[in-house]
């Protein structure tokens, strides 16, 4: 465990996070897998906190995951969606800003179409702020789930090497995982259609191939990501077959992978377009563990943040 | 008419007759009558004390949006004339979007009536090229020149109809109007809200593509050479579309560019920066690095015709928005003259005469309008500029309604000193 | 930050030891033997305790106890209150701890708030039979209705007095108990 002493009250991506932060924040979530096993799955840590859950965007996967973390700590919460909110398109960040507060939240989780939303409002919060994906900008819990993930896996994250698969140029967790990745000392590469990376992808961070194979050569993880299908409508891919054949992850083309590669994926999946069944349920898928994980991951951030800020108030 | 005036003790720097030294300036019924060493002033005339001060004919901005009629909550004619004349304008053209949009004389009149009624600054409407900027039918060029447009566009959008641009190229020449264009190739610009690059990859913002702008001039310059007709690129901001408009010009067609102080000096890594900030948004995108440099060599060589400031007033609630929810641009008429001071003539890229040709004599050329000189017979306007004093920009403290700028606390060295229009010294409130 | 400073030892090595063996006799005795009885360290300084009091039952009994490590941060009371915000470890509990005596062993028995919160996370895993605290110093003071089954011995403290125990296992051989002095 690092001597790290946690100050940071929000979590808007991993951009700004120190290596050491990383690495509390993952020795944290350690300690919180142990609690999903207990017959009792519940510690009254954050009770009589209030936690918001503000989803601008639909998201089943993480606003649950935030609202177990959550509900395991004992927090208070309040799910609100893009339909069921005031809180919506046209309002200004100070109105939105004004209308949270007077809710007095300790936490406030926000998914956000556009890059940069939950940074304006922490600056006009005094409720710790934690990004639950802004546009394609970042998604930092997904990013720490991830490299927890393979850490357990791996015992080490150091040294690996990473291949992140599919649509880049629209993918937040991309950023966040090249980023968190690099910064623990992996060699990451990207790969995608043409048509699917950015432009100049080399300012992510990450070594660049336009092909499956050749970035998945020698592999310890592989990371495929969601194609999301209405891309096909701007001429992205021109079908879901031509991208399988292509960048589909299928059990053959594993084999220029390392003996013990990992396959990991945000979710949800699509079978078949961007993944094959035999990889997402065979040995090698640690899916479903990125999913568990995502929970523990969760739990340590709102602990660390929670505790931050009342520490504020007593300085 | 107004008294004689004689501005006393400058020095006079009028690119239209070469002339860059000490000199004494007579204007008499609203127009300049002489101009030399040692005048004498006439019974009954003021006295303008301009030494330590530098005596331009008078700037004028070529690209401004004043939004009055329809959107007073942003800029009105009087707000709008009070920043240009605090800035150090005597004239503006502004802009036909507004609501309703300038395609009729009846709005070219309404903005003359409200502009004379303020006062502060002359001002010249734009007429729009097509009906409702919605590029189908032509509006009535004929009558919107006998009303008092300068010029056409159809600017906040492009006109994207290649066979409407074609017509107006066509049709202009009856009147000489300069067609401006905002060269957007709307497809390619699509959800985009910042320059495409390493800095919109980074950031996971959708990117507009240089590519944009460059097909788009491309189409207009094949279309100026088609029908000889006078085209003008507003607000230049790649490195591409300098290159294809010198070409142009090296073909010898009738074409012009106008580049904003924006794409002068900043560039997608300052939106970077800014964390988003709204005040950073505007179209076109500040663009790349070398895209910038580009630009700046563009006005030394000549390349680029003039500067614009482009200002595009937001209420402050607009841009409480997130970066990608709101609207595009940013305030000029208030940075313009000080920013290109501070940063293009004090470091040398320019010299000051330069200067007053891109912000006073091209405009008036390009538009064919009167001023942009102080040689006898030209209208008494005149900028005076304070090489030495230094300010910091203060949103606050502008005249406009709107606060909406990216160089909020830049502290520059050179500053407008008055303006004076057809021989009236405007005094701000 | 107050300063501590030493006033004297309370307990060398040696009387540390026997207090321990002591404690790990009368826990056996008291259970009436070792059947179901399970030893749980208190994270951090309680751990060392209960590792003690199984060594002494293995070599008095010939018997190994289960002993589990209980991390009480996430059941603190005054977590809105403290900065930094403490380092969260994990629970260990390699038995389930139904039907069990579970001993809680902790260094020092002071408001009784450290074992309001491990009874807590105790409750969370499961139905003990009987939960019973042994500490190696009763320093007084209590807010709690809390007392202990097992004392090594009672001090009496002020409140601007701190009770530090050093285990020869996990303080580079030092074993003593010393009293301090809070200043400032």
């Amino acid at each position: 465990m690092s001597d790290l002493v946690w100050q940071r009250g929000d979590l808007l991506g991993v951009a700004e996070l120190s290596t050491a932060e990383i690495i509390h924040i993952l020795d944290t979530a350690e300690s919180f897998v142990e609690v999903a096993a207990r017959p009792i799955k519940k510690v009254p840590t954050l009770r009589g906190k209030t936690v918001i859950n503000l989803f601008f965007e639909p998201s089943t996967r993480t606003s649950s995951s935030f609202e177990i973390a959550e509900k395991r700590l004992s927090a208070d919460n309040i799910n609100f969606g893009a339909s069921s909110s005031s809180l919506s398109k046209g309002e200004t960040l100070l109105d939105t800003a004004r209308n949270l507060e007077a809710m007095a939240p300790d936490l406030v989780v926000i998914r956000h179409a556009h890059p940069r939303v939950p940074h304006a409002l922490a600056a006009r919060l005094a409720a710790g702020v934690i990004n639950a994906g802004d546009g394609a900008h970042e998604h930092p819990t997904q990013a720490l789930l991830d490299a927890f993930t393979i850490r357990r896996h791996k015992g080490r994250v150091d040294g690996l090497k990473v291949a992140i698969v599919g649509d880049v140029a629209h993918s937040r967790v991309v950023r966040s995982n090249v980023l968190c990745l690099t910064r623990l000392g992996a060699n990451v590469t990207v790969a995608g259609p043409r048509t699917m990376m950015p432009e100049e992808p080399e300012a992510l961070g990450a070594t660049v191939a336009y092909s499956l194979d050749e970035a998945t050569r020698g592999a310890d993880v592989i990371m495929m990501l969601r194609v999301q299908l209405e891309r096909q409508a701007r001429a992205s891919f021109p079908s879901e077959r031509e991208y399988f054949d292509f960048f589909g992850l299928t059990a053959e083309r594993l084999k220029g992978a390392s003996d013990d590669v990992i396959i990991m994926h945000p979710g949800p999946m699509n079978r078949g377009i961007e993944i094959a069944s035999e990889v997402a349920d065979g040995p090698w898928s640690v899916i479903l563990e990125q999913v568990a994980n995502g929970v523990a991951v969760r739990m340590a951030v709102l602990y660390l943040l929670a505790g931050a800020r009342s520490g504020e108030e007593t300085l | 008419m107004t008294a004689a005036l004689v501005i006393r003790g400058g020095r006079v720097v009028d690119p239209s007759q070469e002339l860059d030294g000490p000199a004494d300036l007579l204007i008499e019924d609203g127009a300049v009558t002489a101009c030399g060493p040692g005048l004498r002033t006439p019974e009954g005339a003021e006295e303008v004390d301009a030494s330590g001060q530098v005596v331009t004919p008078g700037l004028i901005d070529m690209h401004v949006h004043l939004r009055e009629p329809g959107q007073e909550y942003k800029e009105t004619i009087e707000s709008g004339t009070l920043a240009a004349a605090a800035g150090g304008f005597v004239a503006v053209a502004c802009m036909p979007n507004t609501e309703p949009v300038n395609d009729d004389p009846s709005v070219t009149e309404f903005i003359l009536r409200q502009a004379e009624r303020a006062g502060w600054a002359r001002v010249y409407p734009i007429s729009a090229v097509s009906r409702g900027l919605e590029g189908r039918e032509l509006t009535e060029f004929g009558a919107q020149r006998r009303a008092g447009a300068v010029a056409v566009s159809d600017d906040g959008r492009p006109v994207w109809n290649a066979a409407l641009m074609r017509q107006a190229l066509r049709y202009a020449r009856h009147f000489d109007l300069p067609v401006i264009q905002h060269a957007e190739e709307l497809q390619l610009s699509g959800d985009g809200v910042m320059h495409e690059g390493a800095f919109s990859t980074r950031l996971g913002v959708e990117g507009i593509p240089g590519a944009a702008d460059d097909v788009m001039v491309g189409r207009d310059l094949m279309l100026a050479a088609d029908t000889g007709g006078r085209y003008h690129l507003a607000h230049m901001s790649t490195v591409r579309s300098l290159a294809l408009v010198r070409s142009a010009k090296a073909d010898g067609c009738r074409v012009t560019a106008e580049v904003s102080a924006h794409h002068l000096l900043l560039c997608d890594e300052d939106v970077f920066d800014s964390g988003l900030d709204p005040d950073f948004k505007m179209h076109p995108p500040l663009r790349s690095a070398s895209d910038r440099d580009a630009l700046v060599s563009g006005i030394a060589d000549g390349s680029i015709d003039a500067i614009a400031s482009d200002h595009a007033p937001h209420h402050p609630d607009e841009k409480e928005l997130d970066f990608v929810a709101a609207p595009n641009g940013v305030v000029g008429l208030e940075t313009t003259l000080s920013l290109c001071l501070d940063r293009l003539v004090g470091p040398g890229v320019i010299e000051l005469a330069r200067l007053v040709e891109l912000l006073s004599v091209a405009p008036a050329r390009i538009l064919g309008i009167p001023g942009g000189s102080l040689a006898p017979g030209s209208p008494g306007d005149v900028t005076l500029i304070d090489l030495d004093r230094e300010v910091a920009v203060d949103p606050a403290a502008f005249h406009s309604k709107s606060r909406n700028t990216p160089f909020a606390g830049w502290k520059l060295r050179g500053a407008p000193a008055g303006t004076i229009v057809g021989g009236r010294v405007i005094e701000l409130p | 930050m107050a300063e501590l400073t030493v006033k004297r030892t309370l307990f060398d090595a040696r009387q540390m030891a026997r207090m321990m063996r002591r404690m790990a006799a009368e826990l056996v005795e008291r259970a009436g033997g070792t059947d179901t009885l399970m030893l749980v360290g208190v994270r951090t300084r309680g751990v060392p305790l209960a590792d003690f009091v199984a060594a002494e039952i293995v070599r008095t009994e010939g018997v190994e106890l289960p002993v589990g490590i209980l991390d009480i941060t996430l059941y603190r009371d005054d977590l809105s209150t403290i900065a930094p915000q403490p380092v969260v470890k994990e629970s260990v509990l390699p038995v389930p701890i139904e039907d069990r005596i579970v001993v809680l062993c902790d260094d020092v028995l002071y408001s009784g708030r450290t074992i309001r919160a491990a009874m807590d996370a105790l409750m969370d895993y499961g139905r003990p039979k009987a939960i019973r605290l042994a500490v190696l110093i009763d320093r007084g003071h209590r807010e709690l209705p809390i007392h202990a089954d097992c004392i090594g011995e009672t001090v009496q403290t002020t409140d601007t007095e701190v009770i530090k125990v050093s285990y020869a296992a996990t303080d580079d051989g030092k074993e003593m108990v010393e009293l301090l002095e809070r200043e400032g």
